[in-house]
This record gives structure tokens, sequence and C-alpha cells, in this order.
């Protein structure tokens, strides 16, 4: 998910990739970063800071705002993107010191404020690498050109013959060599070289990518020292719990905080005001009871007596809101993708096959809480926030406070988990409001049970699917519908519909090769706040296709694998061409990025290959399955081994293939690979949001169940192709082939075909 | 008053006792390496060693370790064979439940030291790690105990 800033239709935010030449060489105007990040006499890419001070000198260099080099030879890298674990606070910064040709042992990586100079800080979408890559590419090269450029001065020699190795540039003709930090002084007073000038590494010169560097914030976490949104803290600050409706829109009618108040250390109880028009990023509303620590919070919170008007979603119930979906998706929608006619290919078939797949509400749950620090001072917030857009941060502060975008100051701490939860900063804005309420910075902590109950959930979907088969079992026609509350509703879309990125996310770009074929989408209203949650759409769109497919495949006596492959048909490049919209494709062009159908087979191949797919075993509770999904950009198959005792699902392998373009920090993209079988094995078998009279009815981790390490696949194979393609989506699209890959094995296994996740609950019964 | 020891150093707590072990390290000691992630005992983000042995801190009130030994990840040298496992095999992803891990680790390595699979498993099922990195939390126990991997 990207692109939804917290005024998504004012402000498409766009990454770097074509529009980086614009972000990173623009002078800087601020010197925020700098008094930050920088020690007096620093170099900011060969500019000194003094230098800053001068419009004039501004104008005569093109710094980027990634890199800097002390004059003691310490290179600071700037790390825009947020870490929650994917690894980008190390990876981008590892791409700038190799191009650089910087000792990584002197480089250190600082974490930036939420600034627009940076262009999209919007950690989210699987985009850091293949928006960011080539912008710090060329501010590592920009910066070794100027320092070699420097040494050719200096030694008055041609610049040809001067060459940056690990952080010194070296005149091997006269056997001179010279540090970094000697030479920054001497290339700040050098222009910047055009972009196109510029000579990168080839891979056989990398230095770090694909060899990895460790980890930036791996040490401190290991010993207890990282710096997460909880832990932030600012001189003199209360800590605040805060008591929302506990049904989505519902309206604070009075308080008594007596009680309340005479717990040991509460300072104070403060109403926040209710959200006005769609709810956005906005703090929701409610009562906030405000204490010296986290505790007396959370122990006078206990004690509040607080009376709601719950409004029109108290009647909601998501039973009998999964029948409405099912309804629906059996009656004709919008049309979103179609070829050829439907209708006749499916009065013309030998044999018709049809099912219903519907996914439940899920919860982020990240194991750290939304949580961040705040101060309002002087018309001005500073604030420390677990957040993966800081920007968004600033426009929703910004707007609560009624002061300006740049008077919102917002340092990124780390993130103890994002997956979609933290983009959206109503958490942020409630500390801003209550520390201008009480005069003091407050930090907001939310609860467990705040988390799961008062989430922007992923949402819940319905998928009808129906299939017109020739005599040989294969697909002359495709009907294909989903109903799902729309992200859209966040911020004011009532159409009911899907958007755009919704459609394109595994709906409206179905790569099969049936000449028949149409996908709709039906309406559906939300009665909870809808958000993106890792791989979104993409993972009820991919259950109930993948899953589809497997049941033709049994129904025509085919191996999953091979029917897969007849389905995609030849290798080629699609032209996606959708009805009623464009193709969203992260908002790539198809030029580009297309959907290469014979990079998805390499995939599927490259899965059956090495998981013995062909030699599996099956029967008595023990079976494989199969699924292949392209989202992100990025294609995948997974192959998933279970061994099912009643109600009991082992998964002693899950093999997963990815093809995602250019990889970099190899470890990394592996580390995400294992998370999300994991991740994925979590929503597939155990996770639900249940609500009853607009309530939800899970609160923590009893009931609201994630993969714990004995539920999780015991070993994940990740199988990363290797490939010159533009860089894609890493944190993402290992996701969604993951549930119907269970859920087909389930069936190898059993004989049982499940339709609803999580999968446990037709196990039982 | 309750008197206690933390990572080796005499502490005593004129509040209310009621307080969970939890809440007193990270906001009074600031001791912030020890996590909040459920406050019902459910997740084992909130690890910590009492008298050795590994124990949820964020349901625990103060009063219950009154005279015990208390010790957290900051006790830690970031030397410890369970450290440096975890660096070895890039375990952590975001890192905010690891500290619980390792604790977990640490303690499971002392009743066991070389732990089966089974009681890999049985001992950190407590522990909930949502990036997924039980793989390698399982590997880093299974190198720091020198058993194969």
């Amino acid at each position: 998910m990207r692109n939804l800033s917290a005024h998504p239709r004012r402000h498409q935010e766009r990454g770097g990739g074509e529009g980086m030449s614009r972000v990173s060489f623009r002078t800087l105007d601020r010197r925020t970063f700098l008094k930050y990040t920088f020690g007096t006499g620093a170099l900011i890419l060969g500019t000194h800071v003094e230098g800053w001070a001068s419009d004039a000198d501004n104008a005569a260099f093109h710094p980027s705002v990634y890199l800097g080099i002390e004059p003691n030879g310490d290179v600071i890298i700037v790390a825009h993107r947020s870490e929650m674990g994917t690894g980008s606070k190390s990876t981008l910064p590892m791409v700038v010191a190799d191009e650089l040709e910087a000792d990584w042992n002197r480089v250190r990586v600082e974490q930036a404020i939420g600034d627009e100079k940076y262009g999209s800080q919007n950690t989210d979408g699987s985009c850091s690498i293949r928006d960011f890559v080539d912008a710090m590419k060329v501010a590592g090269a920009t910066a070794r050109k100027m320092l070699e450029q420097a040494a050719a001065e200096k030694w008055s020699v041609p610049a040809a013959e001067c060459q940056a190795r690990n952080h010194e540039v070296v005149h091997a003709k006269s056997n001179r060599k010279a540090g970094y930090g000697e030479l920054a002084p001497l290339a700040a007073k050098l222009s910047a070289p055009e972009k196109d000038s510029l000579k990168f590494k080839s891979p056989a010169e990398y230095r770090y990518i694909h060899k990895n560097v460790p980890v930036v914030h791996q040490k401190d976490v290991c010993e207890g020292k990282g710096t997460f949104g909880i832990d932030a803290k600012m001189p003199g600050m209360l800590v605040a719990s805060v008591e929302h409706s506990p049904v989505y829109g519902g309206t604070m009618i009075s308080f008594d905080a007596t009680e309340a108040k005479k717990v040991p250390g509460v300072r104070d109880v403060i109403a926040i005001d209710r959200f006005k028009g769609p709810h956005n990023f906005q703090a929701l509303g409610g009562v906030a009871v405000l204490a010296d620590h986290t505790w007396a919070a959370m122990e006078g919170r206990k004690k509040l007596k607080v009376t709601w008007d719950s409004g029109p979603n108290a009647t909601y119930d998501s039973d009998k809101y999964r029948e409405q979906l099912i309804a629906t998706a059996r009656q004709p929608g919008k049309v979103v993708a179609q070829r050829g006619d439907v209708e006749a290919g499916l009065a013309a078939a030998a044999k018709t096959h049809e099912a219903v797949y519907t996914t439940p509400l899920l919860s982020h749950a990240p194991m750290e809480p939304p949580a961040a620090v705040a101060e309002f001072k002087d018309g001005k917030v500073i604030c420390h926030a677990a957040t993966q857009n800081p920007q968004a941060v600033q426009e929703t502060v910004a707007l609560a406070m009624g002061i300006e975008k740049k008077d919102v100051i917002c340092h990124v701490t780390l993130l103890g988990g994002g997956f979609g939860r933290k983009s959206k900063p109503d958490y942020v804005a409630e500390a801003a409001i209550l520390s201008k309420k009480a005069g003091k910075p407050v930090k907001v902590v939310w609860t467990r049970e705040d988390d799961i109950r008062t989430d922007f959930y992923h949402s819940t979907a319905g998928m009808y699917m129906k299939a017109g088969l020739d005599a040989g079992g294969q697909p002359t026609a495709w009907l294909q519908r989903s109903v799902f509350p729309s992200i859209g509703t966040t911020f004011g879309d009532e159409s009911g519909y899907g958007m755009e990125l919704e459609m394109g996310m595994g709906w409206n770009d179905l790569p099969f090769n049936i000449p028949n074929h149409r996908a709709e989408n039906g309406q559906a209203k939300n009665h909870v706040r809808i958000g993106w949650l890792r791989a979104v759409a993409n993972v009820y769109h991919a259950f109930a296709i993948h899953s589809f497919v497997d049941e033709l495949a049994h129904l025509a006596g085919k191996d999953p694998v091979e029917y897969s492959l007849g389905l995609l048909g030849p290798g080629r490049k699609l032209e996606i061409t959708p009805v009623g919209m464009k193709y969203w494709n992260h908002d790539q062009d198809q030029s580009k990025y297309p959907f290469d159908t014979a990079r998805l087979r390499n995939v599927i191949d490259t899965v059956a290959q090495e998981s013995g797919w062909a030699k599996r075993s099956k029967g008595n509770g023990h079976g494989w399955g199969f699924a292949a999904h392209r989202s992100f950009l990025t294609y995948v198959a997974v192959a998933t081994e279970v061994e099912v005792t009643g109600n009991r699902v082992r998964i002693p392998n899950m093999h997963i293939a990815v093809d995602a373009g250019q990889t970099f920090h190899l470890d990394r993209v592996h580390s995400q690979l294992e998370g999300a079988c994991v991740f994925g094995t979590s929503l597939a078998m155990l996770s639900e949001i249940s609500v009853k009279q607009g309530k939800v009815v899970q609160s923590n981790f009893h009931n609201y169940q994630v993969a714990r390490i004995a539920e999780a696949p015991v070993k994940v194979h990740v199988h990363l192709i290797q490939s010159d393609a533009p860089p894609a989506g890493i944190g993402e699209p290992g996701v969604p082939p993951v549930a119907p890959s269970i859920a087909n094995a389930i069936f190898a296994a059993t004989g049982k075909r499940l339709r609803d996740l999580p999968l446990r609950k037709g196990l039982r019964a | 008053m309750v008197q206690l020891t933390v990572n080796g150093l005499p502490r005593s707590f004129e509040g209310d006792p009621e307080i969970p072990l939890l809440w007193y390290l990270r906001d009074l000691l600031d001791l912030t390496g020890t996590k909040y992630g459920c406050g019902m005992g459910l997740c084992g983000a909130c690890t910590v060693h009492v008298d050795g042995k590994a124990t949820r801190s964020c349901l625990l009130p103060l009063k219950s370790v009154a005279g015990k030994s208390v010790e957290t990840i900051e006790a830690l040298n970031g030397q410890h064979p369970v450290q440096i496992a975890w660096m070895e095999g890039n375990v952590p992803q975001c890192g905010y439940c690891q500290s619980g891990q390792i604790m977990q680790a640490i303690a499971l390595l002392k009743e066991k030291p070389k732990p089966t699979d089974q009681e890999i498993d049985s001992a950190m099922q407590g522990v909930i790690c949502r990036c997924g990195t039980y793989q390698r939390i399982r590997g880093a126990i299974k190198s720091a105990a020198g058993v194969k991997a």
C-alpha cells in the first residue's frame, strides 16, 4: 500500500525513481537536519556546513540530502525510510556506501525526521528499494566522483588517474593516498557533477551489495538498547492511556473521572474530541487518563466511567455481514475486467463449477502497540513516534492542532512491527492534542486491547467464483466477483466499491489464458475503520483465485502445478486493460514493469523442482499444496507441506520461490520472505476479528491468535531468482500465496476443501 | 517498601507495591529493554529472569519479587553466547520481541544445555514474534548450545 497520505486525493506522493533527481539534488533549505545529525564543520556531500548560511553557496552546490562526510572521515548516511523489520535502514545506506567506496565501519546511519525534501517516507507498499535505490546510487557515486576530483586537484593530476577505494582516494602512479576526511573540505568547493556524467559500479565491483552488511539496529535490539516509540521520552512528560468508543464512530456523552483521579500517580483526565468528517488518520476521540507512569494511567483508565452514544454501527454483526457479502457476491457487480463472452462460454461449457470464499477482518497486531510522545510548545509540535510515515504525522498533527505542517517535527523511532498499522498516525495526533491541553509532553501508549479493538482493520471479503469447463476440464469461461469494504472508506469514499489499487491487487489482472473472462466488484459498507495490512487486497483475492484453480485441477484430475502452468499459457508480457479504470500496477508503467507470465512460470518451475513436487507423498493426513501470485511487481510461488492430525496442522516445510528483480541485501530479503511465510500462516490458520453489536470480540493474544513457534512452518526454504530486472517489492509479496497453498495442502492431505479463513474453523467442524 | 535486586544493584521502592515489575523496570528504573506486548502474560515480550528463572513481568506485582534478584536484558554485556548466536544468525527483524526471546532462550539453556527441537518449541512457545523469526530463533538456540542445526 502506498500513495495514501492523510489526504490521498490531494497528495499523490511519488517516490524517488525518475522524480529523485528533483528531490535528492534539491538545495537544502532547512538546517534542522544538520543540527541533529552533523557536527560542526561537517561536510554534506562536499559542502561546508558554514556554506549553508549563504544562499549563493547553496546555489553553487547540489548536495544530496542523504549523505554527508565529517572532517574526521566519518560518513553519515541518512535513512529516510522507517525501520520496522524489513531492513531498509540497512539496505539503502549500504547501497550509498558501496557506490561511495566507503568503509562500512566508518559509516553512521542516522534516521531522518519527517521532511518532504527526502521524497516519500511512507514506508509502505514494498517500495523502499524500488523507488530509492537509484537515488542512493546517485548520492554515493556523486560523492565518490567529487572526492576523486578533489584529490586530482590537490595533486595536480588528471582525475581519471585518481581512484576512490575503501574510504580513500589513491593515485597509483605516484603512490599517493588521501582519506575521505582530508578530501571532503576540498570536494566541498567543487560543483556537483551532472547525473549523466556519473559512473556506477558494475556488480563485480560491489563491496557490500549481495554480500550484506550487519543490520544497523541489530546489536542494539539484541542488547535491549534500541529505542522504539514506546521507549521514547521527553523531560517532564506524562503517560496517557486513552479510552475510545467501543463501537466505531461512537460519540462520548459524558464521563466521570472521580475514581480515576484517586489512583496514585494520575494527574489529569482529558477528553479528546471525536473526529470530524471521514476519520482519515484523525484521533478517534475519547477520554485520556494522564499519569506519572504507564501503569498508573492504565489503572486510572479502568476506573473511568464513560457513557457513549454508539451510533449506527452498534448493530454491526460480522457473522451476518459475512452472509451479506456472500449474497452480494452471488449477484452481478460492477465489471472491472472483461474478455470474450462469459455467459456464452458458461452456457456452452461441458461442466461448470462454482465456489464461494470468505476471509475475515484482521488486526495488524504489531508486537509494539501504537505509541508516540509529543510536546506542543510555542505553536509547534515535536514528537517521537513509531511511525511508517512521518510526513503523514506532520499533516495529521498539523491539521489537528491548526498549525503548519512545517511546524511539526517528527522524529522516527524504531518500530516494533508495522505491517501497515503505523502508517496511520491517529495515536500521534492524540499525543499532540493531549500535550497542548496538559501543557506538558505526553506519551500515548495503546494497550494491546486498544490495538486489537480499535484498529484500521484488514478488510473482510467475500469472493464468488464460477468456471465453465470443456470436456478436458480446461476453463473456457471464468467469472469472479469480489466484495469487501474498501480502504477508500477511511478517506470518505462512500461508493461502496473497491479502489483502483484494490482491484489492481490480484483482481483485475488475472493472468490466465481463458477466452471468456469477467471480473466484478460488488458494493459493501464499512462499519469499522478499514486500513491496509501487509499485502492488502492480494490476501483475499489470491486466496480465492488460487484455491479455485486447485479445485479445478482436481476436478480435471490434473496436477495443480501443471494445471496452473496450462492456465498461464506460454510465457509472454501481458497488457492488462481493466474496465473503467487503469491498471494500478503500483503506479509503475507496464512497459517498465510488465506482467510477464514467463517470470511467473519460472518461479512455479523453481518451487516445484526445489520442493520435490513431482515426488511428493500424500494421504493419511499428509499433503502438499501450491499457489503462485504476482503482487508488488514481484513473482512468487509457494509449495507447502502439511501434516493434519484432527484439527491440528503442522507445517514441516514451506518452499517459496521469488523473482523480485534485482535485490541488494540478500540476508534481509531472505528474512522478509521467511517472515512472510509465518505472517501468511497466521492469517491462513489462526487470526480472525469478529464483531458483535458493533464491538470487536477479540481483545488480546488469547483470542486473537497469531502463529507461535510451533504453529509456524518448521522450515521455510527461500529460493531467490537471480534477475537483472528492475527491483520490485519484497516485504509483502511473499504473503498472498501462503494461505491458498496451505488450504490446497489440507485438501491434498484430508480431502476437505476449506473455503473460509481462518482455516482452523473448518477443521474443527 | 519493596526491596529487591535489579541487575545486581539493590533497589527499594516506596510506591504502590502492586505495580507490575514490567512498569517498575521500564518507567521507574528506565530499563526499557524489557517490552510491553500484551499485559496478560500471553506474548512473552516482557520476559525477565527472577532468581534465574524466565518470568513474565507484565502481571507480576513488585511485592512478589521482594527480596529476589531480577535480571533484565541490560544485565547481559552483549557478549553472552546467546546474544552472539542471535547476531551471527541475524535473528531480529523489527527486534521488539527479541529481548524476551533472548531471556527465554538463556533460561532454557540453563535448564537444558542441549535442547531438542521439541524442547525448544515448548520453551519458546510463549514468546510471540510477529515478524516471524522463529526459524532463526531455533537455529540460534542450537548454535549457542553447540547442537547440530
